[in-house]
């Protein structure tokens, strides 16, 4: 039976599960009689605790432990979920005597019922020696306050990192010589973007419950991207060995990378370990915004030379990225800031440069944020071509088409990867027509007053880590010939369970019905570093399309010995292995797979694991439309239209919603989202009340189509969508309303109130 | 502190002792209506919506001792508009990581009885109070208008 | 979440008036407000049973019992046919449609929220309370009073052929105002409540022949202004002169 799943937007496997409220996330299936675990939380951003008193606290009736910096093991390690060594500095201790933000863990407590526990959080006495704090990420780099004088810090990878600086990493790049390029440009262009810290805000807050197993194993349900992170991290922060952790990802109420810190596995790990019972941590809604792992404020200044014929001949980037109390991310987001908007230029690039500090300061950590540094970057070197364009008297379309990264052109600034599958330009000219753009680039007045305009930017991202990540599948002939999936990978509500189904089908000659899929324990998976770097549609799905090429080659193996033929004699057409010779000689599956049960010592199962040397970057462009009331500065955002390239969709409508969903987080950080810190460090963003993300009433239509490439490494041409559909939002924003108001917003959000300001100071 | 109400929970007469002040949304789930989700502590999500006599509220922000002499209906009363339904959420991939989702179709499901034939506009603003990170919302539009528009055929 | 000893469900407003003269007692509105704190509370009293989630049509003026939630005021036909589409203006933006349906309007005058927009359109409408102890009195008399151990039994709107316009900026669509704007004309007199600035509604009089600029400009002037999260001080000064303006010019046209 040959079956065309992929390509065709079938619906999610889970999709019944989820729309009937089924209890399939992680609160749902804890243990009934978990202890509760909270985390008393400091008040201030910078002290050291003095004296700490759980004696009463401890005597709350209900109350199993309290637990200080004085209980946990004394290693330090990174909540990063990356592969080891990490990247990240290994800064942390699972409570320690000083606390580097407002909200920072200084107890756990663990109780039977949330009431004894909220009690004993209110009876644990903590005196602090309160410590100057540093607030500005501008002031934290040499400046005599350390948030990390600790010797026993420790950075794993050269990155540039020096603890006694307030530095998480540091460094530069560059090919030719940028300043020999930039001297000799028509028109030289430095600016300076600046974008907040934002909160993923997946509607299910962190959380995870604990237990321990028949062999006294700790078993970790968690809400988790990187399961086999998640047993790493563990055991190296309980000092424990790693065959005595098993971790369990269940339905995700969403990730976008928040989830690839470990943020609450800590908590209850250690509670279920000192007092062997079963334990779960829900964070509220207020944790998970001033206790979580939101994206990397950066401040990313430019400098862009061209001549006056719109040429591009070189980009200078230097950005100062806040990585906050703890360095989770911080090394490696800030080189996406610089290596995905440059080469998105590589038309006619001769030079560049991309120099970066990451600072440590007493404000949350910052950690993994779907963009993942691309999205600073992008909206700084694409609000700085738009304002070239404008510099230039140019079309900043045209300007884009005349330098952009083409198909089969050497990307320097991206590792000196070649663009192998590139549509770009197709994206470009597809939302040109998509917004109506040639007859709306000139601003209109509306009778009401409002000023309507467009504006548009670029991007691209990655597909995996090149050479890190590792993706794998095991597949395996059931019984009555269908098929086991076992994944590493996590579907975070993404749909990769089910994409990944699609392209086993496809290559197995089956239904989706036939292919069960599990995901993810680690105890029972193959190793895959999870779910991130936009890495399992492009590595894991490249695994499973392997595995399921070696699996047809044993069942052929298996299917040609039962009919007494060479391999080369018979075919599989996914039912039965027949004789090529003569098609009523067959063997069926179903006798293949049980064949396998009895007497045969060749599984019928396939195990293959999967890195790539390249990521290929998917493409994509994005134009806006904004109606601004001049008067209020109030932007209205009419219309969103984008075009993606990320190879072959496997499944369109999932990789529709992805990008729709991209889109409108991107148009939140543009418009609406910011972290903000009261002068004394408290930050006052900590709840959906006061952090806004967008309701469906504060976006307009957002139209997405697709101009695809073939990208010859990826599974059936695919490369990736989940990053890339987040970074187009600001630039564009911002563009149309430079356009409508003369205003250039470059400190995200785009806020009403800057654009009156700016008005006011053009005097208009 | 306990208190003896009446009510219905999705068609069964019930009668149960309970803590007066306790958030709707965690009775709910100890009685195992699990579809009853809490996604904030400040009202705003709307992952937690109930219908309490036919109409939505938020069960957060609801007091258990309020229910008392009412009728509950969660998704697990439901389930046969809660498939429909969802069935064409998941025709356009609309249900993503579905944590929203209850909630969502609660509401949609008191709009439907509330509204006849919505408006684009009258159906955002009915379901503005039901956050989403995962979709953008717009898939979940064209779902909703398909399932009316059927509905309507029908 | 708030927590309490006793939880009485009052059999009269004299009950939950006499339960409510001990200090840590608290009478119960739609709790969206209260269940964020972590007030400790000896009665937690519910006027659930009393009746007081009807509105009624009087000859003078109609009446909103405390219990009426937003979500009754925003689809009540017969106050939207007598005051317009100011009604329903000055509620639909309130976070949801379920969040409206537990908002009670009662908590929402009572609290004397900064933030209200109901308190900032009814003080411009000339609404009245009616408390259990105090009797009658005036909105505008009412958001200057102190926090005491009253009871807030019901919201009157008087129809006084009131014509009112109600107009906000936001930074998101079911946000709190960073700025609310009623303006009210009766019997050819203006007035205008300026709320969400971001401290308590203010009422401004229009003096005779002012311009709907000169008035804006007045209140501006005139009004104090803060800064929080959703906007500076500075910026709430120039969005007065601009929505007053707006909502005065929509009533001279109408």
């Amino acid at each position: 039976m040959k079956h065309n799943y992929v390509g065709t937007g079938v619906r999610k496997s889970d999709a019944h599960a989820l729309t009937t409220g089924q209890p399939v996330y992680t609160d749902d299936i804890a243990p009934a009689n978990c202890l509760i675990v909270k985390v008393l939380r400091s008040p201030h951003a910078h002290a050291l605790i003095r004296e700490i008193n759980t004696d009463i606290a401890k005597k709350v009736p209900g109350i199993a432990c309290v637990l200080t910096y004085q209980d946990v093991p004394q290693h330090r390690f990174t909540m990063a979920g990356q592969t080891y060594p990490e990247p990240s500095p290994y800064d942390r201790l699972i409570l320690d005597r000083r606390v580097r933000f407002v909200g920072d863990a200084v107890a756990i407590v663990a109780g039977e019922t949330a009431a004894a526990v909220d009690r004993a959080l209110r009876l644990i006495k903590v005196q602090y020696d309160v410590l100057e704090p540093i607030l500005d990420f501008h002031k934290a780099k040499d400046n005599a306050i350390l948030v990390h004088p600790e010797e026993d810090w420790e950075a794993k990878c050269p990155v540039g990192a020096d603890n006694k600086r307030n530095l998480c990493a540091s460094g530069e790049e560059s090919a030719g010589d940028i300043e020999a390029v930039l001297a000799s440009c028509d028109v030289v262009l430095t600016r300076t973007y600046h974008t907040k810290a934002n909160q993923q805000t997946p509607m299910e807050t962190f959380r995870t419950a604990t237990y321990l197993d028949t062999y006294g194993r700790l078993n970790i349900i968690s809400s988790t991207q990187v399961p086999f992170h998640v047993r790493r991290i563990l055991s190296i922060a309980l000092g424990i060995p790693k065959s005595r952790v098993r971790v369990m990802k269940p339905r995700l109420g969403g990730g976008f990378g928040a989830k690839q810190t470990v943020v609450t596995e800590v908590y209850p790990a250690i509670v279920t370990m000192k007092t062997g019972r079963p334990a779960k941590i829900i964070y509220t809604r207020e944790e998970s915004m001033i206790a979580s792992s939101p994206r990397h404020e950066m401040e990313v200044t430019v400098r862009i030379g061209a001549m006056q014929d719109g040429t591009i001949r070189g980009i200078d980037l230097y950005t100062l990225s806040n990585t906050g109390a703890f360095g989770e991310h911080g090394p490696t987001t800030v080189g996406l800031s610089g290596h995905k908007p440059i080469p998105l230029y590589s038309g006619n690039q001769e030079a560049f440069r991309f120099r970066y500090d990451v600072v440590y300061t007493n404000v949350m950590s910052a950690g993994a944020y779907r963009g993942y540094g691309a999205t600073q970057g992008i909206f700084a070197v694409e609000s700085i071509v738009n304002e070239l364009a404008d510099a230039l008297g140019c079309d900043p379309i045209d300007l884009r088409m005349q330098n952009m990264v083409r198909e089969g052109m050497v990307m320097p600034a991206y590792y000196g990867e070649t663009a192998n599958a590139c549509a770009l330009d197709r994206c470009v000219q597809r939302v040109r027509e998509m917004i109506g753009w040639d007859e709306k680039i000139k601003p209109r007045v509306l009778p009401n007053g409002h000023i309507r305009a467009v504006g548009m930017g670029m991007a691209m991202q990655g597909s995996a880590i090149s050479n890190v990540d590792v993706g794998a599948v095991i597949i395996r002939l059931s019984d009555d010939g269908t098929y086991n999936m076992l994944l590493g990978c996590t579907d975070m509500g993404t749909g990769c369970d089910t994409i990944l189904a699609q392209m086993a089908a496809d290559c197995l000659d089956c239904r989706m019905e036939d292919i069960a899929v599990y995901a993810s324990d680690t105890d029972t998976a193959p190793y895959d570093s999870g779910s991130y770097a936009s890495a399992t549609t492009y590595v894991t799905g490249m695994a499973c399309v392997r595995a399921c090429e070696e699996l047809r080659g044993k069942i052929i193996r298996q299917g040609a010995k039962m009919l007494g033929l060479d391999e080369s004699a018979v075919e599989f057409d996914g039912a039965r292995v027949f004789a090529l010779a003569e098609e009523g000689r067959a063997v069926s599956l179903s006798d293949i797979a049980y064949s396998g049960q009895c007497g045969c010592s060749d599984v019928l199962s396939a195990t293959v694991s999967h890195s790539s040397p390249v990521s290929p970057p998917p493409f994509m462009a994005g134009a806006a439309e904004v109606d601004v009331d001049p008067e209020t500065g109030h932007v209205e955002l009419v219309d969103y239209v984008a075009a993606v390239d990320c190879g072959t969709p496997i499944n369109p409508h999932l990789a529709r919603v992805q990008t729709e969903g991209g889109i409108v987080q991107g148009i939140g950080m543009a418009l609406y989202e910011d972290i903000v810190y009261a002068a004394d460090g408290t930050n006052l963003s900590n709840s959906f009340m006061q952090y806004k993300i967008p309701s469906r009433l504060d976006i307009g239509t957002v139209r997405v189509e697709f101009e695809s490439s073939y990208e010859p490494t990826g599974p059936f041409g695919a490369k990736s969508i989940g990053e890339v559909v987040i970074n187009t939002p600001s630039p564009a924003i911002a563009d149309a309303v430079a356009r409508a108001t003369g205003v250039r917003v470059r400190t995200l959000p785009i806020t009403a109130e800057k654009i009156v300001r700016g008005m006011m100071e053009q005097g208009k | 502190m306990s208190m003896q109400i009446s009510y219905t929970l999705n068609g069964r007469k019930l009668t149960d002792e309970v803590d007066p002040v306790q958030p709707l949304t965690e009775y709910l789930r100890e009685k195992g209506c699990f579809s009853v989700k809490r996604g904030c502590e400040t009202s705003n999500c709307g992952l937690c919506t109930v219908l309490v006599d036919g109409r939505p509220v938020l069960s957060c922000a609801t007091l258990t001792a309020r229910i008392n002499g009412k009728t509950v209906e969660t998704l697990e009363g439901l389930q046969d508009a809660a498939a429909e339904i969802g069935a064409y959420l998941a025709d356009e991939g609309a249900e993503q990581c579905g944590f929203c989702s209850p909630g969502l179709i609660m509401n949609i499901i008191a709009m439907t009885r509330e509204l006849d034939h919505p408006t684009e506009a009258e159906i955002k603003a009915y379901l503005a109070g039901n956050l989403c990170r995962c979709t953008g919302y717009v898939s979940q539009l064209r779902a909703i208008q398909k399932y009316l528009a059927e509905k309507e055929r029908a | 979440m708030f927590t309490t000893q006793n939880y009485v469900v009052a059999s009269s407003l004299d009950e939950a008036y006499e339960l409510n003269q001990k200090p840590k007692s608290t009478v119960l509105g739609g709790c969206g407000w209260l269940k964020m704190g972590r007030r400790m509370m000896s009665t937690a009293i519910d006027l659930s049973a009393l009746e007081l989630d009807q509105i009624t049509e009087h000859d003078g003026y109609f009446s909103l019992g405390a219990m009426v939630t937003l979500r009754q005021v925003e689809t009540d036909p017969r106050l939207a046919a007598y005051f317009g589409d100011c009604i329903a203006e000055s509620v639909r933006h309130i976070v949801g449609v379920q969040f409206r349906g537990c908002a009670t309007i009662g908590g929402s005058i009572w609290g004397r929220f900064g933030f209200s927009d109901p308190l900032t359109l009814f003080l411009a409408l000339g609404a009245e309370v009616v408390l259990h102890k105090g009797g009658t009195v005036a909105l505008s008399d009412f958001v200057h009073m102190p926090y005491d151990r009253d009871i807030l039994v019901e919201v009157r709107l008087p129809k006084r052929g009131q014509q009112a316009a109600y107009v906000t900026h936001r930074v998101t669509a079911t946000d709190f105002p960073v700025l609310a704007v009623a303006a009210c004309r009766t019997a050819g007199q203006m007035v205008c409540a300026v709320g969400a600035r971001p401290q308590r509604a203010e009422l401004v009089r229009r003096a005779p022949d002012e311009t709907a600029e000169a008035f804006a400009d007045r209140c501006a002037d005139t009004l104090t202004f803060s800064t929080n999260l959703r906007g500076s001080a500075a910026y709430r000064a120039h969005l007065c002169r601009v929505l007053v303006r707006r909502a005065a010019n929509a009533l001279e046209e109408e």
